[in-house]
């Protein structure tokens, strides 16, 4: 979920690398490339039917599901990106992995998880076809297509851009080179390739980006020696606190009100993202059972909670430690700038020698690939069965959507290239593609909620309350777009960033999408009961878990995961 | 679907770790054994070297543990 990307063309215009790569470091990468490729001809002998490729024939333990999770979802992008923004508006930013994240990580597990298992569907809009029918269906399956291949040709780009920016390498050679790696290992061996590369990827982020809050917090002498070379540096700032300064929009550097960052960010963003986004979703999904499922939500909760160690305290400590500012985007050309996307890459070569810089730059070399791989492989599960069977070819066997799998994905991979090269030459698309992802992915979080719980919701309610809410969103954004000054109205504030305007938009067309779906419903006909089993709360078997033993329910792991999420806010108040 | 036969993630996990962990284990003692000048701050901690050791360990802990078992 991105709200910061780099201004990537800015990057592109910067002077020299940042970094010098020795041959141990070169060794380290390349070691990385040789193990997935490995790997996923490996796998090609256990991905054979159609299950198998696409959902890793369901049998996923809950730590490979649950880290498959958080990294599909932890992308290098991501991670520059909140680092730089934690940079620009210090310790907020550390919403995005807690309020942002667990209360909805919470609700999929606990909630939403136990339909989406039940019925097995191999995708959200499957789910959305099996609860409201075809139209349904295909509006988000052909937008999630769309939004998904975006995605991937921006993270190969961006990826790009950054290895010209910190190691000067070249961009198509960046490009292709990552590119026909996924697409090797992804074709072979399809969900079940993409899943052991992001639990490869999750191991090496780790591994690689550790170093610099350790290090950093013995430079400063600690947390508190941080905070006070922070106010050193920047007098009369407050980077420091998450909540203390959100009673008023012109309080904090990001010009938001805690209204707007609980129920636009908290909830409707967040929601909508976690428990429908199918790239995320869909690695649960392949989980061996119901309890590994949810169990895998809640690993991922854990470890998504920890990840401000390695994205905010970076951003933090560069406040800190560097002798110098960064500076915004625009003033990439003054002479020897570096700019705030540069924060992440600067303390990676600050603290990082030979070998440990190898394993730096391979962890986020791993976070773009696996990126891309988790989009790739998730376009070729929704074009093939959301698109391609209910839509062209309904009846054939087995073999040939698995072989339409194995195509789609190379088609996947070679769409991707062609739109890295679009962003390239139109850097704006990544500015419109964060808005589309607000456009389709809240409103499908309204229809699927209400869907799951709320037996009367109509096939037509579904329908017109999605298509509602993405028109809404996506007249909204160009309202203010057109008349800036509409942001009073939107954003509560005509100096709001587009950080906020981002998630009041999405907190109203929540609201829009949940009041159509409620108003049509009245005055339509539902699905027969019958119809419903296994889809709807009332109608669906759970299956309990209370023979087990307590510390293997997955409700004792969510209290536990909710009570450190609130003693967390509470600390960093 | 069978996954049986298939060796674990975690395997390849630790053999990897434990290649990574022995290559920035021996950048690490070139490094402190040159006299050059560091071109990273804090090079008195040896994070090389601990990280290396460190991550050379785990890898080892991951492949004996995982590592692909003779079935009966």
């Amino acid at each position: 979920m991105i709200f910061h990307t780099p201004a990537l063309y800015s990057l592109y215009m910067a002077g020299s690398s940042l970094m010098a790569l020795r041959p141990v470091d070169l060794a380290i990468i390349a070691l990385y490339f040789v193990l997935v490729l490995g790997l996923g001809l490996y796998l090609r002998k256990f991905a054979n039917t159609g299950e198998e490729f696409f959902m890793a024939g369901r049998e996923m333990t809950a730590w490979i599901a649950g880290l498959s999770f958080i990294s599909a979802n932890l992308g290098s992008l991501e991670m520059m990106g909140y680092a730089a923004a934690t940079y620009q508006y210090g310790i907020l930013i550390g919403h995005a992995y807690w309020l942002a994240a667990i209360p909805a990580i919470l609700f999929l597990s606990l909630v939403m998880l136990p339909f989406y298992y039940i019925c097995k569907t191999h995708s959200v809009p499957g789910y959305l076809q099996l609860r409201y029918g075809e139209g349904a269906r295909s509006v988000s399956a052909v937008s999630f297509a769309v939004m998904t291949i975006l995605m991937s040709g921006i993270n190969m780009y961006s990826m790009a851009i950054i290895m010209k920016v910190i190691l000067g390498w070249n961009i198509h050679f960046s490009i292709w080179v990552s590119s026909l790696t996924v697409g090797i290992y992804v074709m072979a061996g399809g969900l079940l390739s993409a899943i052991f590369n992001e639990v490869l990827q999750f191991m090496l982020i780790w591994a690689g980006c550790l170093v610099i809050p350790i290090a950093g917090l013995i430079e400063t002498g600690g947390w508190s020696g941080m905070v006070h070379r922070i106010s050193q540096n920047f007098p009369g700032q407050d980077f420091t606190h998450m909540w203390r300064t959100m009673g008023s929009a012109a309080n904090n550097p990001m010009g938001v009100h805690w209204t707007g960052m609980v129920f636009g960010w908290g909830i409707a963003i967040s929601f909508g993202y976690w428990t429908t986004d199918f790239l995320v979703v869909q690695r649960v999904m392949a989980a061996k059972d119901l309890r590994s499922a949810q169990m895998g939500t809640l690993i991922g909760g854990f470890f998504k909670m920890l990840v401000p160690l390695i994205v905010i305290v970076p951003g933090l400590l560069a406040l800190a430690v560097l002798p110098f500012k960064l500076v915004p985007e625009s003033m990439v050309n003054v002479a020897g700038a570096h700019t705030y996307n540069e924060a992440l890459p600067l303390m990676l070569a600050r603290y990082c020698g030979p070998g440990l810089l190898g394993l730096g730059v391979t962890a986020l070399i791993a976070g773009f690939m696996s990126g891309m791989a988790g989009n790739v492989s998730a376009f070729a599960t929704v074009w093939t069965y959301d698109i391609y069977k209910p839509l062209i070819r309904k009846t054939a066997n087995d073999a040939h959507y698995l072989s339409m799998g194995r195509w789609c994905t190379l088609l996947g991979v070679i769409v991707s290239i062609g739109t890295a090269y679009l962003v390239m030459n139109f850097s704006s698309i990544i500015v419109y593609a964060q808005a589309l992802f607000v456009f389709f992915i809240v409103p499908m979080f309204g229809t699927v909620v209400l869907g799951m719980m709320w037996k009367r919701t109509t096939p037509a309610a579904g329908f017109w309350g999605l298509l509602t809410g993405i028109l809404f969103s996506c007249s909204l954004w160009l309202w203010v777009k057109f008349d800036p000054s509409a942001l009073r109205y939107v954003a509560f504030s005509p100096h709001a960033k587009d950080m906020a305007e981002n998630v009041y938009r999405a907190m109203w067309t929540l609201i829009v999408n949940v009041v159509v779906t409620v108003v049509v419903t009245l005055f339509t006909t539902p699905k027969p009961e019958k119809e419903l089993a296994g889809l709807v709360y009332g109608l669906t078997p759970v299956p309990s878990m209370g023979d087990l033993p307590i510390f293997k329910r997955p409700v004792v792991w969510a209290a536990a995961l909710g009570v450190a999420f609130v003693i967390l806010n509470i600390i960093f108040w | 679907m069978s996954l049986k036969g298939m060796l674990s993630i975690w395997f390849f996990v630790g053999c990897l770790l434990t290649i990574y962990g022995l290559l920035i284990l021996i950048a690490g003692i070139q490094d402190y054994s040159s006299q050059q000048t560091a071109g990273y701050v804090l090079p008195g901690l040896h994070l090389q070297v601990w990280w290396g050791v460190g991550l050379f360990i785990m890898g080892c802990v991951y492949v004996v543990r995982f590592r692909p078992r003779r079935t009966k």
